[in-house]
């Protein structure tokens, strides 16, 4: 199977001989990557029994918990990373899960889909229904992503909440960057990732 | 038979002559273990596993006796290509001292007194039975245990090995279990000790010298406890509110089918089970709680651990819920500890853990099959 482009980026700002909460962690293929080239030690959290089964295939200590219901077992400062990759826009309390991976971990990383990109923009401008993309393929009434935002609306929000962005790419979906995502990253960004503390 | 099953086995007697100091002070100055095993110990000593049972189990797992149509109670997870494959592994459960299938216990003979011990049996607590497994451990010339498994009480002494022999154990699972029972599951406990005590065949304990069986009392505790087993969903799947006859009678005889099936469960029971072995199972379940036991120790010990843990838990087991597992769960998170959790969706309530389940049989059989690398 091949590895998650976007966690590539992700696994290259993470220093090795650290400890990793990777949150959402699909079938832990970020931790089984870290454990083998960084030596990282860590915990994936998932709440679907299939990615709990292949996650613990790749080797991973996986815990079935929903995310929706808190972070509290763990204590203030455990991680020195949490990673909430791709899945910020299904979180129902997505500010209190920020807050609450802020106090577990020393740094986190976040990435999201951009829903400012312009082909969504250009969507709901023309046809008026709201937007799917590649990205976000669901309709509105079946859709898991209950709380999209824009680069735009993400970095609102880390000022409001003195979250400090200690680095952040914006890159299209083969996590390519190019003279229009420097330019105008809310316009031409598909994936935003963030190490915020 | 089942075709991918264990065939024909046989358990094994050994008689420990180390005196065991327990918990409570006493000594048993020497004693019975019977046990059986499965596949075979390959040339590093690696692939031993201890399987823990639990409450009312015993010593026969997997596998058919000679004649007998019944397999071991957990032959769905331990045979051949099974999650816990005795193709690749050697499996080991032996009878917890105090039962009542072989092991010395209640209904053995008091070397001392030459008598049956009956109430004069000692209490056993979950680490006691730590320490005897140790020995037969030595018997067997097992170095370390690849796995230590259990479900329930049994998933309690697979943690208490965890905590106690910490280098002696690489992977613990410990499933539908709880670091401790709350006040609720000692309630449930002491009334059907409660029940066995008021019989009055009970004679304090003493009850086989009397050559009489307190088994009214004994069916109603498993009574009790079967219910704590099962969930509301299963038993209103299983009986709702059926009736035996189309009619209703307008007395006490059994009507409802699952008065019938409890009953049957009650009397089935007593035949082949000891009432004080069934206090002293109670008991020692009451008295699991190894962090307070153990205190600082438990965390040195832990520290030490390199075990990776598996924790599972049923959706529906409100004997032993989740949040209790999370409870386990926490406690090895705390202390930095190899940990992975699932909470399986069943309907079966507590019993779940000896069912069939894909899923359940799923994570258990990545956990080990990834963790058996190398043997």
């Amino acid at each position: 199977m091949a590895f998650r482009k976007d966690l590539l980026l992700i696994s290259s700002w993470i220093k090795p001989n650290t400890k990793v909460l990777d949150l959402g962690c699909g079938n832990g293929e970020l931790l089984k990557i870290l454990k083998q080239e960084k030596n990282i030690s860590g915990y994936g959290i998932d709440n679907d029994i299939d990615n709990i089964k292949l996650s613990l295939k790749n080797n991973v200590n996986v815990l079935q918990i929903d995310l929706d219901n808190g972070l509290e077992d763990f204590e203030f400062e455990y991680f020195d990373y949490v990673v909430l990759a791709q899945s910020l826009q299904v979180i129902k309390n997505p500010k209190e899960l920020l807050n609450q991976m802020l106090r577990i971990g020393k740094e986190i990383i976040v990435s999201f889909p951009n829903m400012g990109h312009w082909s969504s923009r250009i969507q709901l401008l023309t046809s008026g229904i709201m937007p799917v993309t590649g990205n976000l393929p669901y309709s509105w009434h079946d859709t898991p992503n209950i709380h999209l935002c824009t680069i735009k609306d993400f970095l609102i929000f880390c000022e409001k909440n003195d979250f400090e962005i200690l680095e952040k790419n914006i890159t299209d979906n083969n996590q390519r960057c190019n003279l229009f995502t420097k330019l105008m990253p809310n316009l031409f960004g598909q994936i935003a990732t963030f190490r915020i503390k | 038979m089942d075709a991918n099953s264990i065939k024909i086995v046989k358990p094994t007697n050994v008689i420990i002559k180390n005196p065991l100091k327990l918990l409570s002070g006493k000594v048993l100055s020497e004693y019975k273990l019977k046990y059986e095993t499965y596949g075979s110990l390959n040339s590093d000593k690696s692939n031993a596993v201890l399987i823990c049972h639990a409450l009312s189990g015993n010593h026969h797992v997997a596998g058919y006796y000679e004649g007998d149509d019944k397999p071991g109670w957990w032959n769905n997870m331990i045979g051949p290509g099974k999650p816990i494959d005795t193709d690749k592994l050697f499996i080991v459960c032996v009878n917890n001292l105090g039962g009542c299938h072989g092991s010395t216990g209640p209904t053995s003979i008091n070397p001392i007194t030459n008598k049956i011990y009956g109430s004069d049996f000692p209490m056993m607590t979950v680490s006691d039975w730590v320490e005897s497994q140790k020995e037969l451990m030595d018997v067997l010339k097992i170095p370390f245990w690849k796995f230590v498994v259990g479900g329930s009480l049994g998933g309690m002494q697979a943690l208490q090995w965890s905590f106690q022999y910490p280098k002696l154990i690489h992977n613990c699972i410990a499933i539908a279990a709880a670091p401790k029972l709350t006040a609720q599951n000692i309630a449930f406990n002491e009334i059907a000790r409660q029940a066995i005590m008021k019989d009055p065949n009970w004679h304090n304990g003493n009850y086989l010298e009397k050559g009489v069986m307190p088994n009214q009392g004994l069916s109603l505790a498993r009574m009790l406890g079967h219910i704590t087993y099962l969930s509301d969903e299963s038993m209103r799947e299983k009986f709702g509110r059926d009736l035996k006859n189309s009619k209703l009678g307008f007395n006490y005889d059994v009507e409802f089918q699952i008065e019938s099936y409890l009953r049957y469960q009650g009397e089935k029971f007593v035949t082949g089970f000891d009432a004080n072995t069934y206090l002293l199972m109670t008991k020692s379940l009451d008295y699991f709680d190894p962090v307070k036991d153990m205190s600082d120790n438990l965390i040195k010990n832990l520290c030490e651990c390199k075990s990776n843990f598996l924790i599972v838990s049923f959706t529906s087991d409100w004997r032993f819920p989740p949040k209790r597992s999370k409870e386990i769960v926490k406690l090895l998170l705390d202390n930095k500890r190899n940990v992975s959790y699932s909470e399986i969706s069943a309907e079966g309530g507590h019993d779940a853990f000896l069912m069939d389940n894909k899923d359940y049989f799923d994570v258990m059989a990545s956990f080990i099959m990834e963790s058996s690398n190398g043997i």
